[in-house]
Formats: structure tokens, sequence, C-alpha cells
């Protein structure tokens, strides 16, 4: 019943190939087909931002991006940013400011702030909170994630804005 | 004893001396990693994406169970066609109520100390009517989820449509009655009179009067509610993975409902996406789940979807309150009358009942102050909405609201500044014991030091200066207070007394291992709080230890010890003076063996950094990791008729007080449009006393987590009904939650008067922010609406309620 498209996709660094439902969502595959469990389903209709992963360098909805458009594209999800180093002076930010509670936004918070990060070097607090307004967080009331994203900013800058 | 005292120049970690629990007269201080902002341990594995939350599990065979439910409020069930469904690919079974029921036996939400309160029998499925909309009818099982979903859309069902019940005050009226066999719509009736009310108000100066609202919302846990029931047939026995905030007592509820023995159920909660309360009831769809496991004999999942959750996760919070509040002229307040109705859906939920959240509004009104006279009401009625039952902060936020506003119309109609006017009707903190008007007892509060700091943090004089420059500017800012009393750490009294199987006593188990390290093993569980990582902070300070050399391990009916879980803020005041005692055992038991080993006295030893140390020289004796290695490798180096004992349990539960109450009060600046109604929340703050204070880190983000889920009620969060009781935002994009931009920074501070009831001296610190931060921020709107004579009463504060309010619209 369910048509299925080969679909090629460059996973966090890795080429993989696979037979794809196209009715398949892009979190869906990755948790179900590649065991990729960090991207979360939140909402499953585009709101909540705890899917939020990256293609082609760009975040998005997990749950609202098809599989296999994804075909020839690069997909990079919380595990490969954490693997490859990307992620660890944010990811730290946030341990030390307790900036998650139950964790299960915190992949797409990550996702999110690292990409502020990146468009947004010089972001102050009002900025930062409006980047992250799509990433629900219900437990932390956000303040210590805008704090920990603000804390790595500052830091960069002190480094001369290099990246 | 004395050989304790003497050492003191030992390197303990720093210890400032002052009356701490953890320093019982004339022992020195030694207070480790308590009060100290530690990262939690078992946050790395979420930053990473590494946790294990149910839906992250792999099992073979796995099945997963779609739910048919109600599209109506109230309707006979006529005809229920599942020959299509049962036919789609990949379908495994089809059932409806009737099958399951011979599987799972039917419950009911009542509760004996809860006198009078009725509901009827609850089936997984409904039979015959479903009550709300959302209610589950069908259940579809798959080989995957897409499939059950796929399959459940050709179930086909011919209804009846019968009346429907959506107003609480058309439930009181009773015209249409939703359980025949109940005669009425009431579910509890409570009412509570000191006496003397009456002639309170006769010979007050000062009496005033206001009615409120609150909207209906739900907890939305961002990881949807999960349930992977797995019976193995071979041995009658059942593993429940399952995103629970009490694994034990949802052990006894599949024991008794599904006929297995205890000690054959296990129930696991590994990671779980928030509970707030949600997470802590017995849901049909969850139960049947289970039923279905036993029918099929392979496992079966269960994930609500997030528009599923919006109509089946508890709803709460939706009361109507009408509130009077007698003074003198001198501003003491004399009394207060509480008229509280609230709507709690077709059933009481089990087995914690639908009672509690206005049982608490009764118990908790007027709570912070010191007037004598108090009466109230309270009528809960079923309606046809979705179910509603204790969410975060439950009764709080409501009973704060009114109290805190109808005190504020107080102080202006007296001309006394609100401030002021706490100040002169707080109880005193010199005051307690105290026994509230209710019945309540406080051991220990700390209002007034609270009030104090709030107003120093927030420099409230300066505030008010602005405020008065601005307005003459057209800006229209508003300044709220709300002090507050929280429910914490509970003994029997709230449910065990009333035959529900909630364990109010937790336990903790701690283990030497042989390299030194500490496991620890406690009943109360994690949903983000941190009750880990306080547990090994109080686990490494009791024994001796460094944090790193602790692993704590919390969320399995089969390894932890029996207790409760986490609700009612419970975890550190229950859960953390179980760890205490628990690591104070095994120290003495570690330092037995290490006076064995080294052939001297017990006293003259201590365990300091993971090393036994001489108490009386300090100097290094033994590593930690020597004391396992002997103990477990080599006890045939030790005497003769020696045994060690590396692994100890202790438990706790309060008992000389019913609930272990904590203190705060909140403040909130705030700016009105009063073009636009639009409110722009510019502060907060919270001054918040959960005693002693084990992790500042930790109570701060709570604080601040709950202040928000505070502000969502106030400002955002209705769970909206037609009047054909369909609910018309279930879904997270016209269901507003709190997002970062519209959140203000939150500044907060603690007050720490431990309670004497346990050594660690903590009380809960969990719902203190969602408790009081409705009422500031009403009090703060309504202070910027005041030029304009103008109030708003019914939550959440909407522009449009903001218009009405100042006659725009």
């Amino acid at each position: 019943m369910d048509y299925e498209i080969e679909t090629t996709m460059t996973l966090n660094g890795t080429q993989v190939t696979r037979r794809i439902a196209a009715r398949t969502h892009l979190v869906d595959f990755l948790r179900e087909e590649m065991g990729l469990t960090g991207s979360h389903a939140g909402c499953e209709h585009g709101v909540c931002g705890a899917c939020t992963l990256r293609v082609n360098g760009d975040i998005v909805r997990g749950c609202l991006t098809l599989a296999v458009a994804c075909n020839g594209k690069t997909i990079d999800t919380i595990e490969g940013v954490s693997d490859s180093g990307e992620a660890a002076e944010m990811q730290h930010a946030f341990h030390e400011r307790n900036a998650l509670q139950c964790g299960f936004c915190t992949p797409g918070m990550i996702m999110c702030a690292i990409d502020l990060v990146k468009n947004k070097p010089a972001a102050k607090r009002e900025e930062i909170r409006e980047y992250i307004s799509g990433n629900y967080c219900r437990c932390t009331g956000y303040h210590a994630i805008v704090d920990a994203i603000e804390a790595v900013l500052i830091s960069k800058q002190r480094l001369g804005g290099k990246s | 004893m004395s050989q304790d005292i003497v050492n003191s120049t030992t390197t303990t970690p720093v210890a400032p001396v002052v009356d701490r629990p953890l320093q019982a007269p004339g022992t020195r201080p030694q207070t480790g990693y308590i009060g100290k902002s530690e990262p939690r341990a078992n946050a790395k594995r979420l930053l990473q994406g590494r946790g294990s939350y149910t839906d992250d599990l792999r099992f073979p065979r796995l099945a997963q169970v779609a739910y048919f439910r109600s599209p109506h409020a109230h309707a006979k069930i006529k005809k229920l066609d599942l020959s299509k469904a049962r036919v789609a690919p990949g379908v495994i079974a089809v059932v409806d109520g009737y099958a399951v029921r011979d599987i799972c036996s039917p419950w009911m939400g009542v509760l004996s100390h809860l006198k009078g309160i009725r509901s009827p029998l609850q089936f997984p499925l409904a039979i015959e009517r479903a009550r709300w909309q959302g209610e589950p009818v069908a259940a579809v099982v798959a080989e995957t989820r897409a499939q059950a979903e796929d399959a459940r859309d050709l179930v086909e069902a011919e209804w009846e449509e019968l009346p429907v019940v959506v107003d609480m005050r058309d439930a009181l009226a009773g015209q249409t009655v939703i359980h025949e066999e109940l005669g009425d719509n009431i579910c509890f009736h409570r009412e509570l009179d000191t006496g003397e009310v009456d002639a309170a108000f006769a010979k007050a100066d000062c009496v005033v009067e206001e009615s409120y609202s609150f909207g209906r919302h739900t907890g939305v846990c961002l990881e949807p509610r999960i349930i992977l029931a797995d019976y193995n047939a071979g041995e009658h026995s059942l593993t429940v993975h399952h995103n629970t905030q009490s694994p034990h007592m949802m052990q006894q509820l599949f024991a008794k409902h599904f006929d297995i023995p205890e000690a054959n159920i296990q129930v696991i909660a590994k990671d779980v996406g928030g509970g707030f309360g949600i997470k802590v009831h017995t849901y049909p769809d969850e139960m049947c789940t289970v039923a279905l496991s036993i029918m099929l004999r392979r496992p079966v999942k269960f994930v609500a979807d997030r528009m599923e959750s919006m109509v089946s996760d508890i709803h709460a919070r939706e009361h109507r309150v009408k509130i009077r509040l007698a003074a003198d002229k001198a501003g003491n307040i004399l009394a207060f009358d509480l008229d509280d109705l609230t709507a709690i859906g077709p059933y009481s939920v089990y087995p914690r009942t639908s009672g509690i959240e206005g049982n608490q509004v009764v118990n908790l009104t007027g709570g912070p102050y010191k007037h004598k006279q108090y009466r109230a009401k309270l009528d809960a009625v079923f309606t046809n909405k979705n179910v509603t039952c204790q969410y975060r902060a439950v009764g709080h936020p409501i009973a704060a609201a009114v109290t805190e506003g109808i005190v504020d119309a107080a102080a202006i109609k007296l001309g006394i500044d609100p401030a002021e006017f706490r100040r002169r009707n707080l109880i005193r903190d010199d005051a307690y014991p105290y026994t509230f008007p209710s019945g309540i007892r406080f051991e220990k509060l700390s209002h007034h030091k609270c009030l104090d700091k709030l107003l120093e943090i927030m420099d409230y004089p300066a505030l008010r200066a602005e405020q008065a420059a601005l307005r003459k500017k057209g800006i229209h800012r508003g300044i709220g207070l709300a002090s507050i009393i929280e429910v914490t750490s509970p003994s029997a009294a709230f449910y065990g007394v009333g035959g529900a199987p909630i364990s109010a006593q937790d336990g903790a188990t701690l283990r030497l291992d042989v390299s030194g390290m500490v496991t620890v093993l406690c009943g109360v569980t994690e949903q983000g709080q941190g009750t880990d990582a306080i547990f090994g902070q109080i686990a490494a300070t009791a024994v001796g230890v460094s944090l790193d050399k602790v692993r704590v391990l919390t969320g399995d009916t089969r390894v932890t010890p029996y207790g409760g879980g986490t609700w009612a803020s419970r975890g550190a005041g229950i859960g953390g003076e179980a760890v205490l005692q628990s690591g104070k055992a095994l120290k003495s038991n570690i330092l037995d063996v290490a006076a064995a080993m080294l052939n001297v006295k017990k006293v003259t030893l201590d365990i300091i950094d993971n090393t036994i140390i001489d108490t009386t020289t300090g100097e290094k004796k033994l590593p930690l990791a020597e004391v396992g290695r002997v103990a477990y490798f080599r006890p045939d180096t030790l005497p003769m008729n020696f045994q060690s004992e590396l692994t100890v349990t202790r438990h706790f539960v309060p008992r000389e007080y019913a609930f272990t109450f904590a203190n705060g009060v909140q403040g909130s600046l705030v700016e009105v449009d009063p073009d636009t109604g639009f409110i722009k929340m510019l502060k907060h703050w919270c001054v918040g006393d959960c005693g002693t204070v084990i992790n500042p880190l930790l109570v701060d983000e709570q604080t601040r987590g709950g202040i928000v889920q505070g502000i969502g009620g106030a400002m955002f969060e209705e769970c909206m009904y037609d009047e054909r009781g369909q609910m018309l935002n279930a879904n997270l994009a016209d269901y507003l939650v709190p997002m970062s931009f519209e959140m203000p920074d939150i500044v907060t501070a603690h007050i720490e008067t431990p309670t004497k009831t346990s050594e660690l001296g903590a009380k809960g610190a969990g719902e203190n922010g969602t408790a009081g931060a409705p009422a500031a921020i009403m009090n703060a709107i309504n202070d910027a609406l005041l030029p304009f004579n103008a109030k708003v009463r019914d939550m959440p504060f909407t522009p449009e309620r903001v218009l009405k309010a100042l006659g725009k619209v």
C-alpha cells in the first residue's frame, strides 16, 4: 500500500540509501529506521520544535519534512553534532546552567541554539528569546536557556568573533 | 562521641557555621554538597539526545495500538462496526469495550476521606455510551503505528447524540443528569465553617466581594503519555515501560485490575519527558493497552499523539469562585467567605479522585493570613468535557489568586499599600506552630522574612515611584504581589487514609561497591526536576565520598525500595531524608569494616573524600576502594564472626504534620497597553522558603519553570469548548503554551527555614512558582488598570478581556 521511493542522504556524515515510504516523515524515518532516537516527536504538527534537525545546513521541523524529500541532501541530527563536537560548547553551557530539565525539548533546542550562534552571533537576550521561540520548553521557563546561549555568544565574542 | 567533636581540623568541603539541619547540636558542621549548585550528572546524556525515553526502546514482536475516540461529548453507541478495520493491512486485532472488560476490571475514583464523593464505574473503553469527546471507544492494534492509525479510520460507528452538560452552572442546576444512577451531577460537596463568620462580616468596617473564573488548562508535557506493556504468558508476569511519575502505584493498580500478583509486575520509568502531575493517574487508554498485551501475548505500545493528548490528558483548574473578605478599619483581616464551583468532567479520576483540587482550594484559601473566621463551600460537578485531576500545584493557583485578589481589593478600599496591608495580616514569623482556620497546621513558615526580601530585591519603593512617573506619560505599569503557602511532602493524610494504594513513605538503598563507589536506589522518580542529582549530593555528603563516586537509580519497581514516586513536591523532603538516613547508616557500617581491618576503635575513624581517616590526627588510613576489596573479596582476613553490611536501606515518612508546608511570595511587573489590551510581562520576582536548599541551581529552575507554567494559565492557556462539548483548540497551534519571547526574566531568592521534622530539613520546591504566579500577574494587571477603574477577573487574561474590562469592546 505504501509507495516507496529509493532515497539517498548524507546522514551525520555517512551516505545512506533506503527505500522509504513516501509518506514517512523525516523524524520517523530517523527514529524508526535509523535508530537515531535523539530527535523527538513532541507534537507531530510542526509547533513544538522537539524534532528540530538540520537539512543542508538549515534547521527544519523533522515532523513536517518528508524523508523522501531529503534525497541528495545532508542531514545532521543531535547525535551527529554531539559526536563531531560541534555542539559541545553549547551542551556544556546548558549543563552548567541547568538549562534543561526533562530533556525532551533539549536536542531540538540545542540544534536551534547552535543555529543561532551561526546566524546571529551578536544576539542580545531579546533576540535570543525570539530566535528560540519556535522551540517549546515546558520545564525551565526559558530563562536558563537564554542564559546558556548568551554565555556561549559572549564567550565567542571574547575570542574575537571567531567561531 | 567526644572524639567526633574533637576533630575540627580535617578538611571537609566548605561548611558555613549556621543552624543547618545536618548539624545536630554539638557536632561539627559537615554540609558537604548540601547547598551547592552542582550540575546534574544525568543531564549529559539528555543533552546529546541519548536519553532512554520509553518511545526510544526497541522490542521484538512489538505491536502498536491506536484508539478510536468518541467524536461526541455525550452519545449512545448505537453500532460499532470493526469489520473493515480488522482486515486492513498490518492489523493484529481490533477490540471494543466488551472484549476488554473481560480482561480489566473497572475502577471508581472515590476516596473515603473525601466524604460523600461519588463517581460511576469506569471501563478502559466506553461501553454503550461515551461521555466526553475523546473518550476511547475502540482499540486498533497493528504491526506499525501508521497501520494502526490507518485502520482506525476504518472503524465505523453510529451514534445517538444525547444532551450535553458543558457549563458547570448547568451541571449544578442538574436539568440534564449525566449519570442517571447518581441522581444529580454532584461529584463532591464540602462545607467548612469556623463559626462567627456572619458576625465578623456584620462588625467589619470594610467588606469586599469579587467573583473570579479560571479557564481549564492542561499540562502539555512535551513527551506525550506513553505505555509499553509486555505480558509474559509463560510466567503470568507483566513488564510495563511507562512514563509514569509513580511506578509502585501503577504496579498496585495493574495487579488489582488485571489479577496478576504484584510481585509478577515490574513497572519501569526511565527518562520521562515532563510530568507536572499529568503522568500520575489511571488513563483508560493506558489500561486498555495493558489488556491488549495480555490478550495478544506480545508487547503492545501506545503513544498519545498531541491531538489526542489534548482531549485525554487530564485537564485542570476550571473554577468559578465567589469570595468575600471582612476587615476592620485598622486594616486587619477578620474573615474570608468562599464559594467555589468546579467542573471535573464525567468521571472522578482514579485513584486520586477529582475532588482533591477543589478540596485544596477550600484548605488553602486565606492560608497566609491570621484571620480567625473562615467559611467555605465547594461543589465539584460532572460535565461532558474531558476529565480533570491533579496538575502541578493542585488547587494552589486558584486559592492564591482569589485570596490575593480579594486582599488587594481590601487594601485598595482601605487606602493601604498592598505590601503594607500584607505586613499587617500575614501570620507572624514567630507565631508557629500555627493552626489555620481550615484546620491545617503549619510547623514553621516565614511570610514576613520572604516579603521583606522580595520588596528589597524588587526595590519596591523605586518601582512605585517609576510607575507613578510613567503613568503621567501614559505608560501603564502595574505591580502585583502574592503570598502563598505550598503543600509539600504529604503524609498518608493526602491519599492513603482515604484508601488509595499510594505510598506516603519512601525508601533509599545505598550500597558501597567494590571500587569504593556508592550506588543509590530510591523509590522517588525523576521527570527532570533533578531528584537523582540531589540524592547524589545527599548520599555523597552523608557517606563522605565525592560526588563523582555516586550513581543514582530510580524508576524501577523491581530494584528500588517501595515508594510513592514523585508528586506533591515530595522528592526532596521524603526521598531526600531516606537517602540521608541510609547514607548515615552505610557510613557507620563502612566504619565497622574499616575498624575491623585496622584493628582500632570505630570512633577513631571517619570518612572524608573517599578515604578512611584517623579523626584525631587527620591521617589517611585507607581508601574506600580498599574497604570494598577486603569486604567483598577477602573477608577471610576479617575477624571471625564479622560480617560486612555494605548495603543498607532506610525509609522515611513525615509523621508529626499532615503536610510539610512551604511558603513564598512573588512579585510581578507588567505593562498594559490600554489601546490594544496587550500585556507585556516585564519582570517577575520570587522569594521561596523550601527549608534546606539542597541545590540552589535546581531550586531556582524549579521555581522559574513553575512560574512560567503559572503564567501560562494566567495569560494564555485555555481548553476551549463549544456548547456541544467539542474542544475547539485541541492542538498546539491553537492552545497557547508560553514561548520564550513572551516570558520575562525571573529573579529568585531564598529564605531557609528547615523543617524540624526531618534531619535534612528540606521542604518541597516544585510548586511554589506555579502556585503564586497567576495571583501576582492578576494583581499587577489590575494595579495597572487602577486609574481606569477597570479590573480583570477571568483567566486567561487575553487582550480581549482586558479591552472588555476597559469598556472598549
